[in-house]
Order: structure tokens, then sequence, then C-alpha cells
């Protein structure tokens, strides 16, 4: 089976062509979303089939290289078309294919009846081909297709509306952003390739040998810089300050689209990188101090964020930037597989959570379409009550908001409080810990509040929407509630693969099973972390029952704001304006960013049209032109038309030619 | 041998100076066709003074083109003149700055 690795990507890749190709000839929307749906579902199998033979051997034999074909060989440099199937990229494929196959059938309901339907289904395909590259890739510059292939997928999606100006503006944002990512990328590549080809003549860009020889590799110094740039791209990728605008504004795509790159796959990219290099990363204790310090400052700052927001789409886009600072928290801390485990986690019920809120949309939608209403579908202050009227949504959404907000026996509970064990417990930077452990514990909190804020305004208290429309709401159809109703299940039990070894009632499973990608991270680690840290188990229960009871304080806040006391908000904000304002604003980042980067750049860029170029290219140009001209315009009237002056001239030049050689 | 080359150069002569300053089509056709047989005339007495043949195998050549040359000019000139309804070379001046 792990011969067969080659197929995974490939389904897809037939359905992009497929539906890229004839898509807008076969028209008929149930087989075109069948292809698409099925390509990605057959991928799924396959990897099924891995997972199966991997579960059935050692440990130790886990690693298995397929080398597809030869691609560039050039001097010392070589890179093969390669994938590389051990515990990691099994996770990944089974998380891509499998999110990917509910999400593919989700759409085909949500997409129903949209002009340009085969190309979404094309880009969707190519999307999971990408994807499945980037964590098949035995090598960076495999890797680096998948890297650039999903970013352009993403940009096509987020324009999906291409005739709205500001989707237009979201997919170039979004691709730019993601450009920065990875110009960092492969100035990382460039520099370890370099550093161990010139210092070791190893010149390899394969991950096994790069693991291989990562013994030789100092700590700090040049490991730091490449793993700093290696870092930057996994910031523009995966959404972290100071690349992480981009994600709220591309909800500007359809909400399939948000669920499975936006949400559960694409975003993780940087996540999986980073544990992919870990053992480049765990040689810096520089960059992994960064990480974690960016990974707790995102968790936090968008977390803030998303309290204040009324678009039901970008709570739950902020909300994906707070739990993927989570994941870097986790990576930064050395925590590699905690870090896995909250992606696998996170990419059910956030999945479960976008597709959940696209059902609502799409409800929405059509009630008020029905009554010619211009009222924004999007806007929480427009729902309210909803949970009568679409039970199986509403049950999923709540199951996942539960799971997401971290109480005992749901899927984000176990990754999310494994990751703030280990920022306190693991002893990487010294008293930095109680800070990481803190802020990340506060942004739990605050993510169980805007969780539970959302779910309140949605599916609670009055239905504010216009009472005309309420009659139009109704349950999705099956197509759209089998996916939701799949994935929440997985929110729920998605967990129980990684319970904390202190509960006992199963082994962590989830550890086990990473254990051969990181172990040569965590030997490194070990060597280098602060040694006495030993922590009880009295310890360990008292932050695991403080998590809860902060994430029980979250709901209970916005129990009283949302459901007890609705007047609360509307005080809160008239008694701190300027607060409320900021929040609602995104602390004004974007601003921030015109006036630091967008502006400057802007006014330099006005400066080369109407300095350099008007002046300087053009002057050159047309004063090359002006001066032929010039003289053209003197020496034309030699042409005179009257063939007696040639003659004349003619003869003339003959005298002095012939002169000239008699009298020489 | 000078003889023919003086009687040679002296048509030549009146050719150039008629092609260069009447104004007639047709007289300055002729004056073309006075250069082109003085020039025949230096190839037969060259062939003859250096008792070789191939000047004379050149003059019919030129003899040749000129024939054609006058069968062209003249169809040429009765196109301008249908056009013009002159055949003054002054008024041949379109093609000019």
């Amino acid at each position: 089976m792990f011969d067969n690795v080659w197929l995974i990507p490939l389904f897809p890749l037939i359905g992009f062509l497929i539906n890229g190709f004839f898509g807008k000839k076969i028209k008929n929307e149930a087989v075109i979303g069948g292809i698409g749906t099925l390509m990605i579902f057959l991928s799924f199998l396959v990897s099924c089939g891995i997972l199966m033979q991997m579960v059935g051997t050692a440990p130790e034999q886990r690693v298995f290289e397929k080398v597809l074909f030869p691609w560039i060989h050039s001097g010392s440099f070589k890179a093969d078309m390669a994938f590389l199937v051990d515990p990691l990229s099994v996770v990944m494929i089974m998380v891509v294919t499998g999110v990917g196959s509910l999400i593919h059938l989700y759409s085909i309901g949500y997409m129903h009846g949209e002009e340009g339907f085969y190309r979404f289904f094309a880009y969707l395909n190519l999307f999971c081909m990408s994807m499945l590259l980037l964590v098949l890739g035995n090598n960076m510059l495999v890797m680096f297709i998948g890297w650039e292939g999903v970013g352009l997928c993403s940009y096509l999606l987020i324009g999906y509306y291409f005739h709205k100006k500001s989707a237009g503006d979201a997919a170039k944002k979004a691709f730019v952003m993601n450009r920065v990512g990875d110009f960092g990328f492969l100035i990382g590549l460039f520099t370890l390739y370099w550093w161990l080809g010139s210092n070791h003549n190893i010149w390899t860009i394969n991950f096994t040998e790069i693991k291989a020889a990562s013994h030789l590799l100092p700590f700090g110094g040049v490991v730091t810089v490449a793993s700093l740039c290696f870092f930057l791209g996994a910031t523009g990728k995966s959404a972290q300050i100071p690349l992480f605008t981009w994600l709220p504004d591309a909800m500007e795509g359809p909400t399939p689209v948000s669920a499975l790159i936006h949400a559960a796959t694409m975003v993780t990219a940087g996540v999986y990188m980073i544990g992919r290099m870990s053992f480049v990363f765990i040689k810096s204790p520089e960059t992994m101090m960064v990480i974690a310090v960016v990974g707790a400052a995102t968790a936090i700052f968008a977390a803030t964020i998303g309290t204040a927001q009324n678009d039901i789409k970008r709570v739950l886009a902020y909300s994906t930037v707070s739990q993927l600072g989570f994941m870097f928290l986790a990576m930064g801390v050395g925590a590699f597989s905690a870090g896995i485990f909250h992606l696998m986690t996170h990419a059910f019920f956030k999945a479960c959570l976008f597709l959940g809120s696209g059902s609502v949309i799409h409800a929405m939608h059509h009630a008020l379409h029905k009554i010619h209403s211009h009222d924004d579908a999007q806007d929480m202050r427009n729902m309210g009550g909803l949970r009568s009227a679409m039970p199986i949504t509403f049950l999923t959404f709540l199951v996942s908001t539960i799971a997401i907000a971290g109480i005992p026996g749901f899927s984000g509970f176990f990754s999310k409080d494994e990751i703030l064990w280990q920022a306190f417990a693991n002893p990487y930077h010294g008293d930095l810990n109680i800070v990481l452990w803190g802020v990340g514990a506060i942004a739990a909190c605050f993510t169980a509040f805007y969780m539970f804020r959302l779910v309140f305004m949605t599916f609670f208290g009055e239905c504010r929407i216009n009472p005309k429309a309420k009659g139009y709401l109704h349950e999705s159809p099956l197509v759209i509630t089998i996916p939701l109703m799949v994935l929440g299940f997985l929110a729920v039990v998605g967990g129980y693969l990684g319970m904390p070894k202190l509960m006992g009632m199963l082994p962590n499973y989830f550890e086990h099973w990473l254990d051969p990608v990181f172990e040569q991270a965590n030997h490194f680690g070990a060597k280098y972390a602060h040694a006495g840290a030993h922590h009880s188990h009295a310890l360990e229960w008292g932050l695991m029952g403080l998590s809860v009871v902060i994430a029980v304080v979250g709901i209970g806040i916005a129990f009283t704001m949302y459901i007890r006391n609705t007047e609360l908000p509307g005080k809160f904000t008239a008694t701190f304006p300027a607060l409320h304002r900021a929040v609602f604003n995104k602390w004004y980042i974007d601003e921030l960013y015109d006036f630091i980067i967008v502006n400057p750049c802007k006014a330099f860029g006005q400066f080369l049209w109407k300095g350099f170029d008007v002046v300087v290219v053009d002057g050159v140009v047309n004063g090359v032109a002006g001066v032929v001209m010039g003289f053209s315009g003197v020496f034309r009237f030699m042409q005179s038309g009257y063939i007696y002056n040639y003659a004349v001239s003619m003869a003339f030049g003959v005298v002095v030619i012939l002169g000239y050689y008699i009298f020489k | 041998m000078e003889k023919y080359l003086i009687v040679s150069a002296i048509l030549f002569a009146i050719g150039t100076i008629g092609v260069l300053t009447r104004k007639n089509a047709i007289v300055m056709f002729m004056c073309i066709e006075l250069m082109l047989n003085a020039v025949n005339l230096t190839f037969v007495a060259f062939s003859r003074y250096l008792g070789n043949l191939d000047g004379q195998v050149f003059v019919f050549f030129v003899m040749t083109v000129a024939a054609a040359e006058a069968a062209v000019g003249l169809a040429l000139m009765i196109a301008f003149y249908n056009n013009r309804e002159s055949i003054d070379m002054d008024d041949v001046n379109l093609m000019k700055w």
C-alpha cells in the first residue's frame, strides 16, 4: 500500500483536469460535484489503506520513501519527485482527505445553482492536490510546490466571486501576504542547503537526509537565521502575527472554502512545516522562543478581536487565527505532538463550525431572498433563535463549540489542555513559561466567551430576523447536514486518541504515534532544557481543573451578557466606547499596516511612476526619438522629388569617387 | 585608339549633360541611350585594341538592357501622360518629403 502513495495526490489532479477542462461542457451539477467528491474520496480510501498498513508495521519501520521519478539533477543538487510516508504525513493526509471529502460533499449542496459551479470544484480539487503534495513531499522543493499551489488555490477561491471588489481585494491581499512568507521559506531553504553543503559537503534538501545530518547543525547562529526564515514562511501561511490580517478577509470566499482552506487544512501548513523540520527548529532556542511568544500573542490578540465582531464568519476567522496561535505556542515550547494533535482536533471542530455557519448563512440567505430583503445574511444581529428551525445544524454547532471552548470530554479540551500544560511544564524558556501559560489560559477564556457569544446570538434568544422571512427558515438538505454530523461526531471523539497520560483511562495513542517523527527533536530538546523541572501530578490536575474553570467562566460571562441580561453588552460599549471601537476595528491593525507599509509602498510606487518612469525612462526613450526626428526634419528636404536633383548628386558622387582614385 | 575614346567621352558627356538639364522625359531617354552607346563604343574599341572578344559580348548585353529599359521607360511615360497630360519631369515630384 505504501508504494501506492503517489495515487493520493493523483486522484484530485485528475478531478481538477476533468472539471477544469470539461466542467463547462458537462454542466450537470451532480456529475461535476460527484467527480470532485469521488476523486478526493478515493484519495481518502488510499490514505486509509496506508494508515492500516502503518498501524501494522513496527514503529521503527514507519518511514517509507517513494521516488516517483527523478526531477532535477544538476551537479551536486538533487531533487526528486518523491513522497515521504511517516506517521506525521499520515496524520496530515488523513485529515486533508477525510475533512476534504466531507467538505466536497457539503459543497454540492451549498454551491447548488452558483454560477461557475464547475470552476469551484476544479479549484477545490486542485487545492487538495497541492495540499497533499505539501504534506507528502520528501524534499523541500516538492513541499514548496504544494506550498505555492495552496496559496494559488486560496487566491482563486477567495476571489471566487470575482465580480465583487471586496472579494478581489481580499484575494490579492491573501496572495501578497503569502508571498512575503514564501520569500522567507525560500531564504530559509537556501540558507540551510548552503550551510550544510559548504561546511559538510552534504548538498541536500531531502528531509530524511537533513534529519540524519542534523547533529552537524550548530546551536543558534546560522540555524537561527534559517529557522526564523522558515518561521516567517509559517506566519504567512498560518496567519500569525505579523502576517495574519489576510485570513479574516479571506472570508469573502464561499463558506466551504473557509472551512477547508482557511480553517482545517491550508492554514495549518505552517504548523506542519515546523513539525516536519522540528530537528532544525529545536537547534535554535531563540527561534523556539520567538515561535512560542508569537503563538501566544496571536492567540490572545485574535481572541480579543473575535469578541466584538458581528459577522458570523469573521468571528470564526479570528477564532482560527487564535487557535493557530495555540498550535504555534505548542511548537514553540517543544510540544510538537501536542501541536499536531491540536491541529487535528481543530480541523474537526473548526470545519464543523464553519460548515455549520455556512448552513446558517445558506438558510438565512434563502429566507431573506424570498422576501427580497437586503439584510446581511451573515450578521449575527439579524439572527437569533435559530435552534428550533435548524436543529441538526444547531446540535453539531453546539457540540463543536463545546469542543473548542475546552469542556472536558470533548476533543478540544484534550488538545488545548495538553498545550497549556506543556507550555507550563516544558522547561525550555525558563520563567517565561508562566507567562506563556497565563496568556494561553486567558486566550482560552476569551475563546469560550466569543464562541458561546456566537452560539447565543445565533441560535438562542428571540429571533431578530425580519418577521416575514421567519417562515422561510428551514433546515439544510442532507448533503449539507451529513458532513456536519460526521464532523460533529469527530469533534467529540477525536480527542480520545490523545488523552493525557494523567487520566490513565486510555494510553496517549497520538503521542506514541508521532514519537518516531519527533524522537530526535525531543532528544535534542532534552539537552538544553533547564534541568530539574519536575512537576507533580497534583499540579497537573490542578492546572487542568483551572483551565476547565476558565472555560466555564468564559461561557458564564457569555451567558450573562447575551441570554440573561441582554442590555449588558450595550452598557459595556457605552462605558468603554474607545475600547469597544478599537476591538471592533481589529485594533486598527489594517490601518497601521496601511500607514507603515502600504502607503509608503504606494508613495514609492507613485514616485517611481511619476518621478522615475515618466521623467527618466520616458525621457530617454522620447529623447532618442526626438533627436532622430530633429535630424530627419532637416535632412528630409534632400528628398526633393525632382529626378534631376538625384541625378546631379549621383553624377557628382561619381566624379568625387573617380577623382579620389585618380588623384590619390 | 585615343580617337575612339575621345569620341566616346564626348558622347558620354553630352548624354550626361542632357540628362541633367533637359525636362522632357523623351529627350532624357534619348540622352541615356547616348550615354549607353558611348560606353558601347568604348567596349568595342578596347575589344579591338586588346584582341579580346569579351568586350563585344558585353555590348550585346548592354543593348539588350537598353532595349528593355526603353520599353519599360516608355510604358511609364505613357502611364504618366495618361494621368498628368504631361511628360515634363518637373511634374514627376510626388516622391518627396
